[in-house]
């Protein structure tokens, strides 16, 4: 078996190696990928929504104090996106639920990059019998409906998350409470998502594995660790970096989803799923309430698409050949 | 020769999938019973020799590898009238496959439930592809004939407005504006014929997106490639080129996804059947999870799983159809 103990993974290497194979490569990319208009647009508008959510501590309202003279009030000039049914000021209540929206996006889709990676490379290196059962077991989590799974995975791990939160509050911790919620989304998430890049890596390790300098690892005697983690997967890092930017909104949007099914945060924690989802209860009287965090959620999944997309023409060898 | 080839390929490929529902099947019952509470457990507490009561009923007092044997052979198919389904997608008068009485719908059998929730599932199902493919297909094909020029950049973003605008924003906010403001439509239910065009048009437009992004980047494959180049300096007309040549291997991609995406799309989706409040498998599946019941999980996993391999099966032959390069080992 391969260890995956830190100590095969030598990081400064790892970063050596790719600089002096491939600094044209990532230059090139850069190059390519600052001409995609369509593809900058996006990141500048990921850049803009990152740093107000991420600042909202700073100059936005609270998202969690009530009002109750305020409720329902329309857009204005002091709540510009207009308050919820306790008057809560729904820009911040965006703002903060964006943050925890991002956060799952960028969480869960590392979890699911890191399963993806080390369980298609492994099963992509050994090929044969191994591969054979890796890939069939895979194969059968595909063939799950997700949401069963999902559901019953959430269900299942719902109780020590709980047990965690109430022992964050026994430490004196106040403010981590609903961590543990947050924890669960990351994991299942994560869980369900690594299929598809196990998939990717997978069929890339074995076009890389019949390549000559792997040969060259081989008669070199280095272990097989350091052949997979060293040799193959900066080989292959291209379509995983692309796969990845579009893994992240496919992430949001199952946030999204979980919370629709009032899987997601509990209150007064917000998130954009959370919000829409109590946005369409209320829309035909309180428009506002849907439409505003229904924009800014499908604007950041267009623009993770677009970068993702432009990331793709610019990464991809087969395109830079016309 | 090519027939044989075929049917030996799908006779593999049929001795193949039962191992693998076999698996799921077992899977699932395992891991629904794993998972702490159960169907009767979440309500107010009965007094225990009630709920002995019950769970004798139900067999929930088995060991537990008692409870999948019988169940393993409840499900078994042991009758052959397919001629029975004509009234409805009836497993038990048909195949003999007993799925078992629901836990939560009282004198209600798994078999019932789907009988009775699936025309709708399947019909607003119907419609959304035909809208996606109505609405994608063109979408796609435009995109690729002008690449980079404005209306590929349209065709483009329309897509990726169907991709990133998810069904419950969408499906909302069609309702606000259609349902509410133009009063074009009911806001929801299920009994008019105009009642299935909301739905139908929220479910299509996501599918649509996909359609027409994988098309778009099948047709951008196919129409650099030597045949196509072929076909253009023998003279034959650019209508002709498109359609005759490249669309054939350009759809590959499609196909592909079009496996999967009926299998979705025919077993109902949750959210568009919880806001348009539809009658549908859909939202059975999901309620069926969170209540437990351990019966109708089973029944609609195994009625999900067994379609996705069909239909993945379906679909590897249309690709060797498709393209001429691919032979059926």
């Amino acid at each position: 078996m391969v260890s995956l103990s830190p100590k095969n993974l030598p990081a400064a290497d790892l970063s050596a190696d790719q600089l002096e194979q491939g600094h044209s490569l990532w230059q090139d990319a850069w190059h390519r990928l600052r001409k995609n208009k369509v593809a900058v647009i996006g990141a500048c508008l990921l850049i803009v929504l990152g740093l107000s959510c991420a600042l909202a501590p700073f100059f936005a309202q609270s998202y969690y104090e009530n009002n109750l003279e305020l409720t329902y009030a329309p857009p204005s000039a002091d709540h510009w996106f207009g308050t919820d049914q306790l008057g809560r000021d729904l820009l911040a209540r965006v703002l903060y639920g964006g943050r925890i929206s991002i956060m799952v996006g960028l969480v869960a889709s590392f979890v699911a990059l890191v399963i993806g990676v080390s369980y298609g490379a492994i099963a992509g290196f050994f090929g044969g019998k191994t591969d054979m059962v890796m890939m069939r077991i895979v194969d059968i989590l595909y063939a799950l409906p997700f949401t069963i799974f999902v559901i019953l995975l959430m269900v299942f791990l719902k109780d020590p998350m709980q047990a965690f939160d109430t022992w964050l509050g026994q430490h004196g911790m106040k403010q981590a409470q609903g961590v543990g919620k947050i924890i669960l989304l990351f994991a299942t998430i994560g869980a369900v998502e690594w299929l598809t890049m196990a998939r990717i890596v997978r069929a890339q390790i074995m076009s890389v594995k019949r390549m000559e300098f792997i040969e060259a690892a081989r008669s070199l005697g280095y272990g097989r660790s350091r052949i997979i983690f060293r040799h193959m997967v900066p080989n292959i890092l291209g379509p995983v970096i692309v796969y990845t930017t579009l893994t992240i909104p496919s992430v949001m949007l199952l946030e999204a989803f979980l919370s629709f099914l009032g899987l997601g945060v509990d209150d007064p924690m917000s998130s954009w799923g959370k919000l829409i989802k109590d946005g369409s209860e209320k829309m035909e009287e309180y428009w506002w309430l849907l439409v505003f965090p229904g924009t800014l959620f499908s604007l950041t999944l267009f623009s993770l698409n677009f970068l993702g997309d432009g990331l793709r023409d610019a990464l991809d060898v087969r395109s830079s050949k016309d | 020769m090519l027939g044989q080839a075929m049917l030996r390929f799908i006779a593999r490929r049929l001795l193949e999938t039962i191992p693998v529902i076999f698996v799921i099947i077992t899977a699932t019952f395992f891991m629904i019973r794993f998972v702490p509470g159960g169907p009767f457990t979440a309500e107010k507490a009965v007094p225990p020799e009630i709920q002995r009561n019950i769970d004798a009923y139900y067999h929930l007092n088995d060991p537990l590898w008692k409870q999948y044997r019988d169940y393993m052979w409840k499900i078994c198919p042991k009758a052959f009238h397919p001629q029975e389904l004509r009234h409805g997608p009836d497993l038990k008068a048909a195949f003999g496959m007993d799925f078992g009485p629901s836990f939560k719908y009282a004198n209600r059998t798994v078999n019932e439930i789907i009988t009775d929730t699936l025309p709708a599932s399947i019909s607003l199902g119907a419609i959304a592809l035909i809208v996606a493919l109505a609405l994608g297909l063109p979408l796609g094909v435009l995109a690729a004939i002008k690449r980079n020029s404005w209306i590929d950049y349209l065709c483009s973003s329309v897509s990726m407005i169907g991709i990133c605008v998810p069904t419950f924003v969408l499906g909302p906010m069609l309702v606000l504006v259609f349902g509410i403001y133009l009063g074009w439509f009911n806001a929801s239910g299920w009994y008019e014929l105009s009642d299935r065009v909301l739905p139908a048009a929220t479910l299509g437009c996501v599918y649509a997106a996909y359609v027409a992004r994988l098309t778009r980047g099948g047709m951008l494959e196919v129409l650099g490639q030597d045949y196509i180049r072929t076909a253009r300096a023998k003279g034959a007309s650019e209508t002709r080129v498109i359609f005759k040549h490249a669309l054939r291997g350009g759809l590959l991609p499609v196909v592909a996804f079009l496996g999967p995406a009926i299998a979705g799309i025919m077993t109902g989706s949750f959210v568009i059947e919880t806001i348009f409040q539809i009658p549908g498998l859909g939202r059975q599946f999901v309620t069926s999870a969170f209540s437990r019941d351990y019966n109708l999980i089973l029944g609609t996993v195994i009625l999900y799983a067994t379609l996705i391999i069909a239909l993945n099966l379906v679909v590897d032959v249309v690709q060797v159809w498709l393209n001429p390069k691919l032979k059926f080992e």
